[in-house]
């Protein structure tokens, strides 16, 4: 009886990491960066849903405008910790967004204060009841994943099918062709970075009424979707989110069938022998390199 | 003929004497200096400004009685961000730069145990008003500078498990712990409270601080047949529990150490907060004494935010400090002189004090701690106040 909630627990927590962790696959497969900042995205969407939300806000134009923060955010990180040192070719952007990472959690901890919050949400109150029978998880637990699956095919189709999507692939395959035939490379390396803090505001969001609001809290969320990234293989959106739903799932099991002191003994050590054996992730693909 | 002195000695003897200069300038000075090293920022903020609260009012109130020694005492505040190796440097600061009488310390074990042997070598007694880790006063020194005026972890185990004996007949507890230095320390202490009560454990398990969920381990517990929950967690851990047991619609007693106390716990938990019982080792919502309406009056005066008994929280903190720095202040009066070993001679040579949180009567003369379990109140979270419990043994049990 333990099983099935512990396995929608999973999926559900998995998808965090998995909104989290496309943000990470957009960029690296649009300029071969990642934004190590991701979890202070999701940190400042939870957080400025509370504050817009106690000051009267209703929740839908909160959540909008948080998003759009949150997008804007990243593209601040673009702008100020990424673009910089790729024009110089340079790697630095990595410690950059690790930095610029740690002055937003600090800057925001002076505004809403080091304490944890709560944000109360109708979809995290009353369990799930099938047929009489509680299924010891929230309607939130259940729409998580819909969201994250949602959020990745309106992905895949942006992609494939809008102007935009394309100019998006166009530069992640060929950044100078791109260039050549006038597409704005510096604009979509940007939005892309939107995009990716977007998605990880909305994860921040989500996951906050199953927990609490705090500056701290984007830590490990982005810690364990960069790896689900990895796992799943940065350059594969598929890959991601498949590797997400399995690290939730794992995470979950593991924990409820020998203990929580080997969760994260059992859940790393599944994914550095996963990537022994493809090193390149689940679903990526080897890359070619000219030497 | 010429001695030859290694120029490490000579260094060494430079610096001994600066900080020796230092220190006599400094204690010679017309004020008699109180240090505190406490987390001043980040998430235990709350906790230690109500130490410094605490001690503040206390000063105040020996302040206005004329002062010690014929001088005013004067608090000196250093924040050491719940990190040891910045109270480490604050200690070192206030002891060799400001001179310090007494230094008082420690909201978190680890920062209090790292501060030991720092005080220990200074020869100056350090005073611990909250943090419980059995340690920091059985730390093995003679003699020993180590005074608390707060709760004992191997207390508090004990008495979590006599309180869930008494109260909900527990036959078979189960252990859920932050994955901390804190949690483990406590897992020790909880086992061997529950062999020498002679209950079987159910389970132990360990949660991490960033866990956004809870029901595995609590699921493993529920499984192997636990009907309680002795807890030691903080904050925002000690809600998601509670937010976990109501995701799973488990209705189990829960005792816990005082964690859930430091914060806005009834509001992360949601409605049933009170379903915690913890550990205090004083409630302004008590008994009605003098002390507690003199202490309670200075607050408010002094403080705009406290507007009554509700507001002053975490209340352990204000409480064990207020008393803390009274004891200090008899111990300074004992000795005659601002000296760290004739301080610390003082305290074990304190009387009788009637305190805020009782009538201390010679708390040091056997021990470094001056309260005990006897001294401990259970209390629960009503809306945002926390409020003691009944008498023992008269609430309904809630087994599942």
């Amino acid at each position: 009886m333990e099983v099935l909630p512990a396995l929608l627990t999973g999926l559900a927590l998995g998808s965090i990491y998995g909104l989290i962790a496309l943000g990470f696959h957009i960029t690296a497969s649009v300029c071969g960066a990642v934004n190590f900042a991701q979890g202070s995205s999701a940190m400042l969407g939870a957080v400025l849903l509370w504050m817009l939300t106690q000051a009267g806000w209703p929740v839908p134009a909160a959540v909008v405008i948080a998003v759009t923060a949150c997008a804007l955010y990243g593209l601040i990180v673009e702008r100020a910790a990424i673009r910089p040192f790729l024009m110089r070719k340079s790697d630095a952007w990595l410690m950059a967004t690790v930095a610029l990472g740690l002055v937003c959690d600090n800057g925001v901890m002076l505004v809403f204060g080091a304490e944890p919050r709560s944000l109360p949400s109708p979809l995290a109150q009353d369990a799930v009841r099938v047929g009489g029978i509680d299924l010891g998880i929230y309607p939130l637990h259940l729409l998580i994943p819909l969201v994250m699956l949602a959020l990745a095919g309106g992905i895949d189709l942006f992609r494939r099918r809008t102007l935009h999507g394309v100019a998006m692939l166009a530069v992640a395959q060929n950044r100078d062709a791109a260039a050549i035939m006038g597409i704005p490379v510096g604009r979509v390396i940007a939005a892309a970075f939107g995009l990716s803090s977007a998605l990880a505001g909305i994860a921040g969001m989500l996951v906050a009424p199953l927990s609490h609001v705090e500056t701290g809290m984007g830590v490990t969320l982005g810690l364990k979707a960069f790896a689900v990234a990895i796992l799943g293989g940065l350059d594969n959106a598929r890959g991601v989110v498949v590797a997400a739903l399995l690290f939730g799932l794992v995470e979950a099991l593991v924990t409820l069938g020998v203990g929580s002191g080997y969760t994260q003994i059992v859940t790393f050590m599944l994914v550095i022998i996963v990537l022994a054996v493809r090193p390149d992730g689940l679903l990526g693909r080897a890359q070619v390199r000219k030497v | 003929m010429a001695i030859l002195v290694p120029r490490r000695t000579i260094l060494a003897g430079m610096i001994g004497g600066a900080a020796a200069a230092l220190g006599g300038c400094s204690r010679s000075s017309d004020r008699i200096g109180v240090g505190l090293i406490t987390a001043l920022t980040a998430q235990s903020a709350k906790s230690g400004e109500a130490i410094s609260r605490g001690i503040t009012i206390a000063i105040d109130e020996i302040n206005a009685a004329g002062g010690l020694l014929n001088r005013k005492l004067e608090l000196i505040r250093r924040d050491d961000e719940s990190s040891p190796a910045k109270g480490v440097i604050a200690a070192r600061e206030l002891l060799y730069k400001e001179g310090v009488a007494v230094l008082f310390g420690g909201l978190d074990t680890p920062v209090a145990r790292a501060i030991v042997p720092i005080a220990t070598a200074a020869r100056t007694p350090f005073v611990v008003p909250w943090a419980a880790g059995t340690v920091i006063t059985h730390n093995g020194t003679d003699p020993n500078y180590v005074f608390r005026v707060s709760a004992v972890d191997e207390l508090v185990d004990k008495a979590m498990v006599a309180f869930a004996r008494r109260t909900y007949a527990v036959r078979r507890p189960g252990l859920i712990l932050l994955n901390t230095a804190w949690g483990q320390s406590n897992e020790k202490g909880l086992k061997a409270a529950l062999a020498a009560a002679g209950l079987p454990l159910a389970g132990s398990e360990k949660f991490e601080h960033s866990d956004l969920d809870v029901t595995p381990q609590l699921g493993r517990l529920r499984a192997a047949g636990a009907d309680c929950l002795l807890m030691v967690a903080t904050v925002g851990p000690s809600a998601q529990v509670v937010k976990s047991l109501d995701q799973m619609d488990w209705d189990v007693p829960i005792v816990s150490h005082w964690g859930p106390a430091g914060g806005r716990f009834s509001e992360l938990a949601g409605s049933h907060a009170n379903r915690v019982k913890f550990v205090q080792t004083y409630s302004f919502f008590g008994a009605d004494t003098p002390v507690r309406a003199r202490v309670l009056a200075a607050l408010k005066a002094k403080y705009p935010d406290i507007t009554g008994p509700q507001d002053v929280t975490p209340a352990v903190g204000v409480a064990n400090a207020y008393d803390a720095m009274h004891l200090a202040g008899l111990a300074i009066a004992a000795a005659g002189s601002q000296d760290g070993e004739a301080v610390r001679r003082g305290f074990i040579r304190i009387g009788r004090y009637e305190g805020l949180i009782k009538t201390y009567d010679a708390p040091f003369a056997h021990g470094q701690d001056a309260l005990d379990e006897h001294d401990y109140v259970w209390a629960e979270f009503d809306g945002g106040r926390i409020v003691p419990l009944p008498l023992p043994g008269t609430m309904p049990s809630k087994a599942a």
